[in-house]
């Protein structure tokens, strides 16, 4: 069993309310940081804790922090990105609707290590009913003196609002972030400047994932020592892993980072295996955008060491047999699943969800989609495999933003793994059309029988 | 998406609607009150029936004090707003990874033989209108939809019908974009 750090009382009736919250020690680390800590000390502890962000890219929180310029006389914000749109993680949604406090109360924490006196909840539209909890929930912390002028008499302010999207994938990475926040489309900005210099209306700015926000509170309550108790090396802490796919329990749940792949599928307690008896085939351990592992790489590394829930052990082979931890949306296959159906899907999402700022990614993920359709319906070509391989190269790395990297990397990995199955949709386009293999025909035979 | 190459009925924010969007730009530092465009639309949007029309981005862009392409712009960006006229009930049926692989294609083959419409068509009575729509962040609870403001998840046929059934006795919560 898993130690809770984030979660602990999400499951308490009431725990979305400032009273049960407050009851169960909310708020304690903001009087604790406010009454007994400097800006400097609480950065300090989150850099001895080695939190990393929990958005995907993982970068240590404790530096971004510290890259933030500090101008005399020019504001700097802080801005929490809950814009989550990466196919497979619904993570940061499960932690707004259950214990909205608990990422108010790092907002306060974090904006006051920061020195910024307004933040912004940047959060998918889509979540719309989340905007209504999460300001019901900023109501009563100003009602009760968390938010506002000179809060609990330290003489800092903060004024926390929410500001929800529209429906846009893009929106998540940062710099798309803050143009739309500014109110205009998603464009990514090119960097530099960093949003750490110029940022939200050209003022020194920090963009952290909910979850990262909502883990400073246990930081700043047990030290970052104790926080970086636990886990392995230089993944310290717990992380929220949302489980989907073909598993007996999808769900949210927070683990020790360390917790290896394999109990996580077949634990009761976590995934409780794959669902109807089926065996494995396939994972994609971090959301849509990280490699696909086939089954003989997920509980393994390459070198036969055990894979753990960790940034290193599931990047460990780096993108010839490795993957990354990315955001925790843990996207588990069976053996019955196409992956070329299931690469051309993600395909069609990073073509519908680039700006269209950047050549590459724009025409990219469109050739890409439309290559991968045609090997999914049986009118592929022994050659396509390298032609995906080569746009996919091409786009990678030649973009403004990472989205482009996001689009590239499943396909190249599902091509490098899975090529067989690939070609075996070029070479018998009819079977894999009858079969389990060709999910198109099957909705389109649903269709015609529906329709008599 | 294009905008309708026709303006729309007339349009203004009731009142209310009007006093929250004034709330909103309050939000932003002094001249930054532009960030109150996505949810001013989003409220927009919601009074118009559903949709953007051109009457009713021009009255947004009055209401902020800025140039009806700025509007354009922001509302021809984000998937959420809708262009054309819809139907009283948008399906907008999630068909990204996870849900495709729990069954959101059979799904939708449904919805569309139940309804006699192809994806991004409204029925002939104007009660539904069927959207495609990219990862909403419920892969656990596949295959889904979001009907307005709300997520239906574990989505299978029986539920479908019964959603219709719901819809047209007047049973199904759009929820609102406005305070409550």
């Amino acid at each position: 069993m898993s130690r809770k750090l984030l979660l602990e009382n999400a499951h308490i009736p009431g725990i979305g309310g400032y009273d049960v919250y407050r009851q169960h020690g909310g708020y304690r680390a903001v009087e604790k940081a406010l009454k007994t800590m400097s800006p400097d000390t609480v950065l300090d502890e989150v850099k001895k804790s080695g939190l990393r962000g929990r958005g995907g890219a993982g970068f240590p929180t404790g530096m971004k922090w510290s890259f933030l310029a500090k101008p005399e006389g020019v504001p700097r914000y802080l801005l929490c990105n809950a814009d989550e749109s990466e196919p497979g993680t619904f993570k940061d949604r499960f932690l707004m609707e259950k214990i909205p406090h608990l990422l108010i109360e790092g907002m306060i924490v974090s904006s006051f290590a920061l020195g910024a006196n307004t933040s912004y909840i940047y959060i998918r539209g889509e979540y719309s009913w989340i905007v209504f909890i999460l300001e019901k929930a900023i109501a009563e912390a100003y009602a009760k003196g968390w938010l506002g002028k000179n809060i609990q008499g330290s003489g800092f302010d903060l004024d926390l609002y929410v500001n929800p999207g529209a429906g846009a994938y893009i929106c998540g990475e940062e710099t798309a972030l803050i143009e739309s926040l500014e109110g205009k489309r998603g464009n990514p900005r090119i960097k530099p400047p960093f949003p750490a210099v110029r940022g939200l209306w050209q003022s020194p700015t920090v963009v952290n994932n909910v979850e990262t926000i909502a883990a400073v509170v246990p930081i700043i309550i047990d030290g970052g020592d104790e926080y970086a108790k636990i886990g392995v090396g230089k993944s310290t802490g717990t992380k929220l892993i949302s489980a989907g796919g073909n598993i007996n329990k999808p769900g949210v749940y927070e683990i020790d980072l360390g917790l290896p792949v394999e109990e996580f599928i077949y634990s009761d307690e976590w995934c409780g295996g794959i669902k109807n008896g089926k065996r494995l085939k396939a994972c994609v351990p971090g959301g849509s955008s990280v490699p696909i592992l086939p089954h003989f790489l997920v509980s393994k590394t390459a070198n036969g060491d055990q894979r753990l829930m960790t940034y290193e052990s599931l990047s460990d082979g780096g993108f010839a047999t490795g993957s990354m931890l990315g955001s925790g949306g843990f996207i588990v296959y069976d053996e019955d699943q196409c992956i070329v159906r299931n690469t051309w899907n993600f395909t069609r999402f990073y073509h519908h969800e680039s700006c269209g700022q950047c050549s590459p990614c724009r025409e990219g993920t469109g050739w890409m989609e439309k290559v991968l359709w045609r090997l999914e319906n049986g009118q592929g070509k022994m050659g396509d495999m390298d032609l995906l391989v080569n746009v996919a190269k091409n786009i990678e790395g030649n973009t403004i933003c990472p989205l482009g990297d996001a689009a590239a990397w499943p396909v190249g990995s599902a091509i490098r793994h899975f090529r067989e199955e690939f070609e075996w949709h070029v070479r018998e386009p009819e079977k894999c059309m009858r079969g389990n293999y060709g999910l198109v025909r099957e909705s389109k035979t649903a269709l015609e029988q529906l329709q008599g | 998406m294009t905008i309708s190459s026709h303006n729309g009925t007339p349009f203004n924010y009731s009142p209310e609607a009007l006093a929250e969007v004034q709330g909103l730009m309050k939000k932003y530092p002094e001249g930054r009150h532009k960030s109150a465009i996505i949810r001013a639309l989003h409220i927009a949007q919601e009074e118009n029936n559903g949709w953007l029309s051109i009457a009713a981005m021009d009255h947004v862009a009055e209401v902020l004090h800025i140039t009806s392409i700025e509007v354009y712009e922001v509302a021809t960006f984000y998937s959420m707003y809708n262009l054309q006229p819809v139907g009283k009930y948008v399906l907008e049926v999630c068909h990204t990874g996870p849900c495709a692989i729990e069954g959101a294609e059979r799904l939708i083959a449904y919805i569309q033989h139940k309804l006699g419409i192809k994806t991004g068509e409204t029925t002939a009575d104007g009660m539904f209108t069927l959207k495609e729509v990219e990862c909403l962040g419920a892969c656990g609870y596949a295959p889904m939809m979001q009907v307005g403001e709300f997520f239906h998840e574990h989505l299978n046929e029986e539920k479908m019908d019964r959603f219709f059934e719901d819809c047209r006795a007047g049973k199904i919560n759009k929820g609102t974009w406005k305070m409550h």
